[in-house]
């Protein structure tokens, strides 16, 4: 418990720190709403004109008082007015979010549905062809680009058979299930892919040290079946790298998948991330950042008490 | 690698089929479009992204429009007249016409546009196209008389543009222009959602007439790819294309038809005369001279384009093969190279936006190649879109790769540039009293053979100089199915014909 308090009082702490960084970074880019918006018409533009925009964009103002005000802002729940989308940042990322959310899921399922009992395949017949055989499978998984992959599954399903998941509206799963599966589980698959390649690598090697440790030997000498030692023995153990593993790339699925979503067209956070940074949204990109970073950090948490639950050794917290 | 890659396509196959996955047939009432880029907001004043002046040309009109031709045609207005001195320019406007909200266009709504234009607080992107106007009359609500300041042609051509849009005096007073469209066009706006989709349907009212489909929905697909893939699946019956790679795939696919057209816009390579040893004319020359732009055009764009001079409305445009070295000639760029003092060459940097064309980075290597054989030593360095924007518009680059949008009328197009107090003066870095006298007799003159000839000699000219070395023109594309008839393609871009379009079945 103690942990956990302490795990949530450094949160504030290193949330400032990200909005320093992302407060600052979006600033030295060059180039500003303005010509975001106009492009190179904005040197068309008089002083007064400049400065009128600059007032609409709340650009107006020395950095450290638009800090100010952003911050004051959220610490009252109010994270700022996209211009984009003309509404409250955090009304456009909450509409934003399920669907990563969902693709997030979708993908880590498929991965660890497939990562696992092919990594636990590969380990139990190892050095043997059907060892290797997953172990290239799992190598080419990692090193196929989604872009590459979503791009095939497209032009496959497209030009060969005629038919596509419905590209551009994008269906809510409490609205219509069935329509919305059909649009997540090709992007899931695609990004599942590669997720679940690199499950089954780390799941292999965890398994192949676990398998010679002593325990599992004496459990082995004492007469325990082969499916016992591996399910029950070896396989909790086993489990802690993947967790880690899981748990990193899940954290980096809620941040969005851009180029998944620029494929398939899905409206998620990664796509609403940089487009926002491409037209130089600044409350947006700010929030949004935010917003992932929070997320991050939660998805961390929650990955150290698995290892409690795992583990029984490992206590956090102390030293 | 290939079987399981195989494996894993049949498997997505599998599961989507299984998941009712379907082509989704065509509807006759809604024209179902895509484009890869959204619009960026609504305000017709403000906007110059190429999505939102297309999207809001289907919402808002202006006095006029230009044709495909780029002849003067009505809009809200039905006539129009400049008087004798080219002083006084009167509009009567369409006693039909009503804005979106069952209101009627007058010229109240008409003049209070043109103000808010002219107000500099509203940071209208097409200001400075209207400085002349000197004071607007309202004799009666149909009647609009705009006193210029001096004799100003091309303010027809520049009031043609959607970026001069009559808006509601109503919503001027509220404020409201850019969070609600209520245009007096052919659709009305149901639905916005940036960077997702807009919803469309037709205006009723339209003094225009009936439009052809009920409505029009608009998709973003970022990756036109993908925007080839739903056509073929008959999701999409229309889409905007920017990457000649896609666009040249359109025609492959039966049941497909790609529309071409040269648009306006130019591809150039901007030297800056301002910066060493570009102020020398015979560098200039000597560069002009050495680029193959052809071959730019043949290897960066596919040869999906024209060369083109700097005129590139069709109806006043020089052969190119009139002006200065539009052949390619090595030797004579060496000999202007030595004559500069420059036998051995110099180094600059070449700058580019990645993906603004989407070929930039191609010319840059090609051009590179091409300046290396006299000895110009090139140096690419491509930059996000913003960033690049920001450096263009500091005119800080030795030389730049650009894609500089037209206008249907040459004085209107370059004024910016080409005269001694055009707003891009630094971003040329170059002006000389031909130029700017030539610009300025072209504005005043209402005789469209003198005119024609006035620039005609303005580009040869410009050509000459070399401030900058135009290389090429492209096409706009626009793929749809063939079942969609009526859609016009236009130099401009506009898809204003989309109120005409029907589907067949």
């Amino acid at each position: 418990m103690n942990y956990l308090m302490r795990r949530l009082a450094t949160f504030p702490l290193v949330l400032l720190g990200v909005s320093i960084l992302v407060f600052v970074a979006i600033r030295m880019v060059p180039g500003d709403s303005i010509t975001a918006m106009l492009g190179t018409e904005a040197g068309l533009l008089t002083p007064a004109q400049r400065d009128s925009l600059a007032a609409y964009f709340g650009i107006d103002q020395p950095w450290f008082v638009q800090y100010w005000r952003w911050i004051g802002g959220i610490l009252h729940g109010n994270f700022g007015i996209s211009v984009t989308y003309g509404r409250p940042v955090l009304d456009v990322i909450l509409e934003r979010f399920p669907l990563t959310l969902e693709l997030a899921l979708l993908s880590m399922i498929i991965a660890l549905a497939v990562g696992m009992p092919a990594g636990i395949y590969a380990a139990t017949h190892s050095e043997k062809p059907s060892d290797l055989g997953v172990r290239v499978v799992a190598m080419v998984g990692q090193s196929t680009p989604s872009f590459v992959l979503g791009l095939l599954i497209i032009y496959t399903l497209s030009a060969g058979f005629g038919v596509l998941p419905a590209m551009g509206e994008f269906a809510p799963l409490w609205q219509d299930p069935l329509r919305n599966l059909s649009q997540l589980i090709l992007p899931a698959i695609t990004l599942g892919f590669a997720f679940a390649a690199s499950v089954t690598r780390i799941a292999r090697s965890a398994m192949l040290d676990v398998l010679s440790d002593d325990y599992v030997r004496t459990a082995r000498s004492k007469g325990a079946s082969a499916r016992s030692v591996i399910w029950r023995h070896a396989l909790p153990n086993a489990l802690i790298p993947v967790v880690t593993l899981s748990g990193i790339e899940f954290g980096y699925l809620l941040g969005g998948a851009v180029i998944v979503e620029q494929i398939y067209a899905l409206p998620g956070l990664g796509r609403m991330v940089l487009d926002a940074i491409l037209q130089r949204d600044y409350a947006l990109v700010q929030g949004s950042v935010l917003f992932i970073a929070f997320n991050f950090m939660i998805v961390n948490l929650l990955v150290d008490l698995a290892y409690v639950g795992l583990d029984p050794r490992i206590r956090l917290g102390e030293q | 690698m290939i079987g399981h890659l195989t494996r894993t396509l049949l498997s997505g196959i599998t599961v989507a089929a299984m998941l009712g996955v379907a082509a989704v047939s065509t509807q006759a009432a809604t024209l179902h479009m895509a484009w890869s880029q959204d619009a960026t907001g609504l305000d017709p004043h403000k906007q110059t992204a190429f999505s939102s002046l297309r999207l809001l040309e289907l919402i808002y009109e202006p006095l006029v429009r230009v044709d495909a031709s780029l002849r003067i045609i009505p809009a809200i207005a039905t006539s129009w007249e400049f008087s004798k001195d080219g002083k006084e320019l009167t509009f009567k406007l369409d006693p039909k016409a009503k804005f979106q909200d069952g209101t009627a266009v007058t010229s109240a709504d008409v003049k209070a546009s043109f103000e808010r234009i002219l107000d500099e607080k509203t940071g209208a992107a097409a200001r400075a196209n209207f400085l002349s106007i000197a004071s607007i009359d309202t004799p009666d609500p149909a009647a609009v008389v705009f006193h210029l300041s001096q004799p100003d042609v091309p303010i027809l051509t520049a009031m043609s543009d959607v970026n001069a849009a009559i808006v509601p005096a109503s919503e001027i007073k509220a404020g409201s222009v850019g969070t609600k469209a209520v245009g007096s066009g052919p659709f009305k706006l149901d639905k916005w959602d940036p960077n997702a989709k807009e919803v469309l349907s037709a205006n009723k009212d339209w003094a225009g007439g009936a439009t052809g489909v009920d409505g029009i929905e608009i998709s973003v697909l970022p990756d036109e790819a993908a925007i080839l893939a739903a056509m073929r699946t008959k999701q999409i019956d229309f889409a905007l294309l920017n990457d000649p790679l896609v666009a040249t795939l359109v025609p492959k696919e039966a049941g497909l038809q790609l529309n071409r057209v040269p648009v306006l816009a130019y591809n150039v390579l901007q030297l800056n005369p301002s910066r060493k040893p570009m102020t020398e004319l015979k560098v200039r020359q000597a560069i002009s001279c050495a680029i193959d732009r052809q071959e730019v055009l043949d290897t960066a764009a596919l040869g999906e384009g024209k060369v083109t001079g700097p005129l590139t409305i069709p109806a006043l445009a020089t052969d190119p093969s009139q002006l200065f070295c539009y052949k390619r000639d090595l030797d004579k760029a060496k000999k202007l190279m030595a004559e500069a003092g420059l036998a051995d060459g110099f180094s600059a940097t070449v700058i580019g936006a990645t993906g603004e064309p989407p070929t930039a980075a191609a010319e840059a290597q090609v051009i590179q190649s091409q300046l290396a054989e006299i000895g110009v030593k090139l140096d690419i360095k491509m930059m996000e879109l913003n960033v690049y924007v920001d450096a263009w518009l500091k005119g800080d680059f030795d030389m730049a790769i650009a894609l500089n949008g037209g206008r249907a009328d040459p004085y209107t197009m370059y004024n910016r540039y080409w005269t001694k107090t055009g707003n891009l003066q630094k971003v040329a870095n170059y002006i000389d009293d031909t130029l700017d006298s030539l610009m300025q007799k072209g504005r005043a003159e209402t005789d469209p053979a003198k005119r024609k000839a006035i620039f005609a000699e303005f580009e040869k000219h410009l050509a000459e100089v070399s401030p900058w070395i135009w290389l090429y023109t492209s096409y706009s594309y626009t793929a749809q199915q063939k079942t969609v008839a009526g859609f016009v393609p236009t130099p401009t871009g506009t898809l204003f014909s989309l109120s005409k379009v029907t589907i067949q079945q």
